[in-house]
């Protein structure tokens, strides 16, 4: 358990600009009136529908561009898998590393001899959260289809439903609240006070913060990078005289903050996905 | 940019009205629906079609080289055999090579020793012959000896007869020396002439 607290330690500076970016907003709503500054806003992950409007099928843009970056997974991996031969070429190869990197590293490691029978679901959830955050960077689709909260909850739900429905399979209910609630090596006294916290964690707290962190990530990331971008559009063509050599200032940090958006989002997918992998070890090992 | 759109699409379909931040952690309905539909997608495409085709084929990968590396080890196993053999066989060459000089040699000291035991015996018998043909001429020499002594003996008694009797004495010499010379070779001649009657 050493991983998730160092992991949970990673999105801090993110929440602290996100902090910013709210003051910012603030800062912003007074200008919005008198000048063409655009500040990035909540209101971005709200675009209006433009199909099956008010019916659950509603479609909006982001919508589109979780779309998107489906069919672009599917399409390159079952490319992939089309022309998968024994003698591997370049593609190939590129798709075998991926695949290679959810088996070695994320589930055998974590889940040792369990890891076959978990690889489909993890090897999905890496690919599909991959191709999803890193939208958030890819032009003309700009924002990462994750940061909507519906598609890490249902992605959190599947692995909540998983590592509760494995573990009750393998010790019974009882069994497998014993073996969860009631960590064995404590002093009788201390189960008041751990037996709660467990039950939180394990019911409330794990899929929950698997969902939030991954979506909370993906909206600051954007809201980081429409300010950038933002900033630099108007330092350019809206602000008077010297003003607009901040643009570049604002291009430079755009650019940095772009390939700091691939690195959070193959990170954030390899955390959601490494967490998965020992929430659903943690179920079905012996005793931990 | 787009978020300008965005926020003017917003602002129109609700006018006045600020979006609250918790709504960012409250999922829409439409939201779930298709944050399955495409989380089925992916799934269903990684566990009917891609993880089991890449699966095959490492699979196969593995069983690949580890027939190779049986076939290796096979062929490493027979090359070691086929040395074995050959090692016997030259041993066994070897062997049958000495044992055939060995034998060679042995004939050849046999042929040699058969060789100069003929040789000895030719030579005992061109020796023998020799001696048989000296023995043959000496009896052949002495029996013509012989016949000359006679000859000789009448001869010298015939020039005693001649001869004046002046002198008794040298007269009497002369009787005696032949007389002894006679006298040493008939000791000799009998006894000599007997042996090639023998022999005949």
């Amino acid at each position: 358990m050493v991983r998730p607290c160092m992991v949970a330690l990673a999105p801090r500076p993110r929440e602290c600009a996100l902090t910013t970016v709210a003051t910012n907003q603030l800062l912003a709503a007074t200008g919005e009136e008198g000048g063409g500054f655009h500040p990035p806003s909540i209101a971005e992950f709200f675009p209006a529908s433009f199909l099956f409007e008010g019916t659950p099928f509603e479609m909006n843009r982001i919508i589109l561009v979780r779309l998107v970056a489906a069919a672009v997974v599917v399409v390159l991996f079952v490319i992939a898998a089309r022309r998968a031969q024994l003698v591997p070429g370049r593609g190939q190869n590129l798709a075998e590393m991926g695949l290679d990197f959810v088996r070695v590293n994320i589930a055998e490691e974590t889940l040792g001899h369990n890891a076959r029978r978990f690889l489909p679901m993890l090897t999905t959830i890496f690919f599909a959260v991959l191709f999803m955050n890193l939208t958030g960077v890819v032009p003309f689709l700009n924002i990462a289809s994750t940061s909507l909260i519906g598609m890490p909850i249902v992605l959190a739900l599947w692995v909540y439903v998983m590592y509760i429905g494995v573990g009750v399979r393998k010790f019974g209910v009882g069994g497998y609240l014993k073996n969860n609630l009631l960590p064995p090596g404590l002093p009788k006294p201390l189960y008041v006070l751990v037996t709660p916290i467990e039950a939180l964690q394990v019911f409330l707290f794990r899929p929950a913060t698997l969902a939030l962190r991954l979506t909370a990530n993906m909206i600051a990331g954007h809201l980081i990078l429409v300010l950038c971008f933002g900033a630099t559009h108007y330092f350019l063509f809206e602000a008077g005289g010297a003003l607009k050599i901040a643009s570049v200032f604002g291009l430079v940090a755009g650019l940095a903050f772009t390939l700091f958006e691939v690195l959070v989002a193959a990170l954030q997918a390899y955390i959601f996905t490494l967490l998965s992998a020992v929430y659903l070890n943690m179920a079905v090992e012996e005793e931990h | 940019m787009t978020s300008l759109a965005d926020t003017a699409a917003l602002v129109a379909a609700e006018p006045g009205e600020e979006v609250e931040g918790i709504n960012l952690l409250i999922p829409a309905d439409y939201d779930i629906i298709w944050s399955l539909v495409v989380l089925l997608i992916i799934a269903v495409a990684f566990y009917k079609l891609v993880l089991p085709k890449f699966q095959a084929v490492l699979d196969e990968r593995t069983e690949k080289i580890q027939g190779g590396l049986a076939k290796a080890e096979n062929a490493q196993a027979e090359a070691a055999a086929a040395l074995a053999e050959y090692q016997k066989q030259l041993a066994e060459g070897r062997a049958e090579a000495a044992r055939i000089r060995e034998e060679a040699r042995a004939e050849g000291t046999a042929i040699i020793a058969e060789l100069r035991a003929k040789a000895s015996d030719d030579a005992a018998r061109i020796l023998e012959n020799a001696q048989r043909q000296i023995e043959a001429e000496r009896q052949q020499a002495s029996v013509a000896l012989r016949a000359e002594i006679g000859t000789l003996a009448t001869e010298l008694a015939s020039r005693i007869v001649g001869e004046s009797l002046a002198d008794s004495a040298r007269q009497s010499r002369v009787i005696d020396r032949f007389l002894d010379e006679l006298e040493s070779s008939t000791g000799e001649v009998p006894a000599r002439a007997g042996r090639p009657g023998q022999e005949g």
